[in-house]
């Protein structure tokens, strides 16, 4: 049977409510548990010894110290973890990344690692192991790495990809153009910066299955990749999803977990291995640092004629698709007959970069939405009629091919252009910004059980991580398609042993996929109620509706029968055929693309080049808000990372190729007393492809920031931004080049 | 191997342990003790995650050497709640979406009461200076203010 997944208006019951989530009790006192917060009987201490050369080819390690010390139960190189890959560059990246081979790629590459009884024999022993390294010219930044005669961290050159888009004659158009502005940018590298550091416990056994506990965003995609790279059957290893304390895309990337579970296959005991902060930083994340060209030309009366950029993303040592992301994404808000994007993928030695909600996204949308802002000064037009003049709308071409369908940029501007922030007095030393973004959204492959209890309650067992709520959004879709009471539902993350596969939570998919399964899920035990009420009642199962939550009698000659609740249905369920559930496994096409556009006021200290952001406001499409409150946390969090990356996070290398600053202290994320109040406003356009209209709302809150940011404090100080972070040094710097000119 | 004897106070209960002189209160609480809902998140102090209250001051439980607990009277997460009844902060969290992922929560929620005790009555600001020692990566803080802001007239009332 087909699942219709087509949109159609209702009145909602507990879509749009705001109640608490189930499992918030257990996150107030401590109880949930994390990633770190879980033991096995017997279990060792895992832990990596990372190469401290930022390139380094790996001569020979010499284990034997090590291994002869008192309470080392296992230690591993890459020897112990033989290459299976069978020719799949993807999966022998990953492995290659997990544990270096032949050459460590960065600071902090993983080179050797050990098991021991506890944390100070397994510090100990990683000082016993003596690795032999013939240090290699090394490069980590951008447009270096381009330069003929860079160092190379392989045999091909360091432009790993090369992708395209785009469609029209931009020379016709730019010649077309009466005003244009050519710009180049530069971001930094950032992190993720969840505060919950990789963790996982891994249980290998001699019969050839193994359980892993992970904090993980996708623990069916950690499993598939742990058991091909360890050489054992899917089905063979059981993954459970801790609770996640942040992952933001650099939990959707497996890093230590294949090494503990080698660790614990060799030492036959179950290993825990949880990452410090440094390692967090140096070894997984980050995001890329990019270096982008844009030109756009319009006609004096403001209409784009031509747009081009061309985009260079750092990737680490193994080739992406962050260049293609950025390449697909610089243009999307606008509706453009010429438009060109060239997207190159940089190695460096740096860790790999792993996705960062909205991958790829916030750089190029700065660099697009800077110039933006210039053009429409040039013109002499207001910024946000300039992006009104040029919006994308339904049946608009987009710059990465497909045909629009109804979206959200343009309301969203007028919500912006009408929002009393525009329009509010700004103090001495003072700009104010906005800028717009997008991001496509994902579906995916997804599966969810919903069990009727014998009480007439209902689990569902989804296999989309919570990271953020989405337990509870979905118990609220589960309650409005049975019609039942929020209360009565409760859902649990099932793992990959007792639910089919599920794509990861990424590409803000979680609530849009899995309340797309719900909903299907729901139906399915919806029809079988129907038939158990047509057999309690003994009538055609074609004269039985559902309303209410409840089985009704249709038609005049059954008017006497009660209707059937939930609960009275499933106390029978043992005579009229058992229990009772209904599953859905779909992939879930058609996520709604969505879009967003920001406005801040940002005060910049001229003497010291400090800054305050003074206020911020959100305004963002959500196609249906299935739990408001969340939606506002999922803008508000999005600002916030990206008014860290706009004005103080940044990777900071040393002459030496070596990370300076993994920690908190030094590379710093906004605090309490750094932010204002952020306000939010939820636009509601539906997305025609999911029954309420669902989009996902996770990711797109970090695209504009970057660039409102950018925009504001180039209106504070006279002075166009171009690179990012905006820190204090930089500001500076940028006001000096300007006196000198 | 010989450790150091240690008798103190958690959540008003008499506890000993014996620890190593290099491990922390936080090694002592999760790995020892049980209580896990401190959190490691940088173990150096600079994200709050494993704030714990010593003798009536808030400190990071990761800065602090386990064999320091003697004689000390320690409150950590798992004792703020009165058995089922939650504590005003606590359930102004969960109201407000003061969480996210909630792995921070331990650390906002011991750093907020140490606030309140101190300050019954505080304002957007020493409430953002007060809690500028924990890290929330989710939220943006806007909703975490706010629930301490609506805790803190809650129990004025109270």
């Amino acid at each position: 049977m087909g699942f219709d997944q087509s949109y159609s208006a209702r009145k909602f019951k507990s879509v749009g409510t705001r109640p608490l989530r189930p499992d918030g009790v257990d996150k107030v006192t401590g109880r949930a548990r994390y990633g770190a917060d879980f033991n096995m009987p017997g279990q060792l201490v895992g832990r990596v010894l990372r190469s401290p050369h930022a390139h380094a080819r790996i001569r020979g390690i010499d284990t034997s110290k090590a291994e002869a010390l008192k309470g080392v139960k296992a230690v591993i190189t890459a020897a112990d973890l033989p290459d299976h890959t069978e020719g799949d560059s993807e999966l022998y990246n990953i492995l290659d990344n997990c544990m270096a081979r032949s050459k460590a790629f960065y600071d902090g590459h993983a080179v050797a690692a050990v098991a021991a009884v506890d944390a100070a024999t397994a510090r100990k022993a990683l000082k016993l192991i003596e690795v032999d390294y013939e240090v290699l010219p090394h490069v980590t930044d951008v447009d270096e790495a381009m330069k003929p005669g860079a160092p190379q961290l392989h045999e091909s050159s360091n432009m790993a990809n090369r992708s395209e888009y785009g469609h029209g004659d931009v020379d016709a158009g730019f010649n077309q153009a009466e005003v244009i502005v050519e710009r180049t940018y530069k971001t930094e590298q950032t992190h993720q910066g969840y505060i919950e550091p990789h963790a996982c416990v891994a249980s290998v056994n001699g019969d050839g299955t193994g359980d892993l506990w992970v904090c993980t965003q996708g623990h069916f995609v950690y499993r598939q990749v742990c058991a091909s790279l360890l050489g054992m059957d899917v089905s063979k290893l059981r993954v459970t999803s801790s609770e996640i304390g942040g992952g933001f895309g650099g939990k959707t990337h497996v890093w230590a977990e294949p090494v503990a579970l080698a660790l614990s296959r060799k030492a036959g005991r179950p290993v825990k291995l949880v990452m410090t902060r440094d390692e967090v930083f140096r070894a997984s994340g980050p995001t890329s640092a990019t270096s982008i060209d844009v030109k756009i030309g319009a006609t004096r009366e403001g209409k784009i004629t031509a747009a081009s950029a061309t985009l260079r993303y750092t990737c680490g040592p193994y080739v992406g698709m962050w260049a293609e992301l950025g390449a697909m994404t610089a243009f999307a808000p606008y509706d453009l007959e010429n438009v060109k994007t060239v997207g190159f993928e940089v190695l460096v030695n740096r860790p790999k970069v792993a996705a960062y909600r909205a991958p790829s996204a916030p750089m190029a949308a700065f660099a697009v939405e800077s110039a933006v802002d210039e053009l429409a000064r040039k013109i002499g037009m207001d910024p946000v009629e300039f992006r009104i003049a040029n919006v994308a709308s339904e049946g608009t071409k987009s710059s990465y091919g497909p045909v629009y369908g109804p979206i959200g940029i343009g309301p969203t501007l007028e919500a912006v252009r009408d929002h009393p922030h525009m329009k509010a007095p700004l103090g001495e030393n003072q700009g104010r910004g906005m800028a717009c973004g997008f991001w496509f959204n994902f579906g995916g492959q997804t599966c969810t059980d919903l069990n009727i209890g014998a009480d007439g309650t209902v689990t569902i067992a989804v296999g989309t991580v919570d990271v953020g709520g989405s337990r509870a959004s979905l118990s609220l879709v589960a309650a409005e398609e049975l019609g039942i009471p929020y209360e009565q539902v409760k859902a649990v993350v099932a793992d990959t042993s007792t639910l089919g596969y599920n794509d990861m939570t990424d590409g803000s998919r979680g609530t849009f996929s899995s309340s797309m399964a719900t909903i299907s899920a729901a139906r399915n035990a919806i029809t079988v109620m129907r038939e158990r009420a047509a057999q309690m009642w003994d009538i055609p199962v074609g004269d039985v509706v559902w309303e209410e939550g409840h089985a009704k009698a249709k038609g005049e000659k059954h008017g006497n029968l009660p209707p059937l609740s939930v609960k009275e249905i499933a106390e029978k369920a043992g005579n009229t055929g058992g229990p009772i559930a209904g599953h859905s496994e779909i992939v879930a096409d058609g996520a709604g693309v969505s879009f967003a556009t920001h406005i801040c006021d940002i005060e910049v200290d001229p003497q010291t080049g400090a800054t305050r952001v003074v206020r911020y406001t959100v305004v963002q499409d959500a196609g249906k808000a299935v739990h408001p409150t969340y939606v506002e946390g999922q803008y508000q969090g999005g600002a916030a990372q990206g008014i860290g990356w706009a004005l103080n996070e940044e990777y900071i290398y040393g002459k030496d190729g070596r990370l300076q600053n993994p920690g908190f202290l030094d590379y710093r994320i906004p605090v309490c007393s750094d932010l204002p109040m952020i306000d939010t406003q939820i636009l509601e356009i539906p997305n025609p492809n999911h029954p309420y209209g669902i989009r996902g709302v996770g990711e797109t809150s970090i695209v504009p920031p970057l660039a409102a940011i950018a925009n504001a404090v180039s209106n504070a100080v006279g002075v166009r931004m171009t690179h990012i972070p905006m820190s204090p040094p930089r500001i500076l710097a940028s006001l000096e080049a300007e006196k000198g000119a | 191997m010989s450790g150091i004897a240690v008798s103190t106070t958690i959540n008003g209960d008499d506890v000993e342990f014996l620890c190593q002189a290099e491990e922390t209160l936080l090694d002592v609480l999760r790995d020892r003790l049980g209580l896990t809902g401190a959190k490691e998140g940088c173990g150096t102090g600079d994200c709050g995650a494993c704030s714990v209250i010593v003798d009536g001051r808030l400190v990071c439980s990761c800065l602090v050497l386990g064999a320091e607990a003697e004689g000390r009277s320690i409150e950590t997460i798992e004792g703020m709640a009165d058995g089922e009844k939650l504590h005003p902060l606590q359930e102004k969290f969960l109201e407000h979406a003061a969480l996210q992922c909630g792995v921070c929560t331990p650390g906002f929620l011991m750093a907020a009461k140490d606030l309140l005790t101190r300050n019954p009555d505080p304002t957007e600001e020493e409430i953002r200076f007060a809690l500028a020692g924990n890290l929330c990566r989710c939220t943006g803080y806007d909703k975490i203010v706010r629930a301490v802001q609506d805790a803190a007239t809650v129990m004025k009332g109270a």
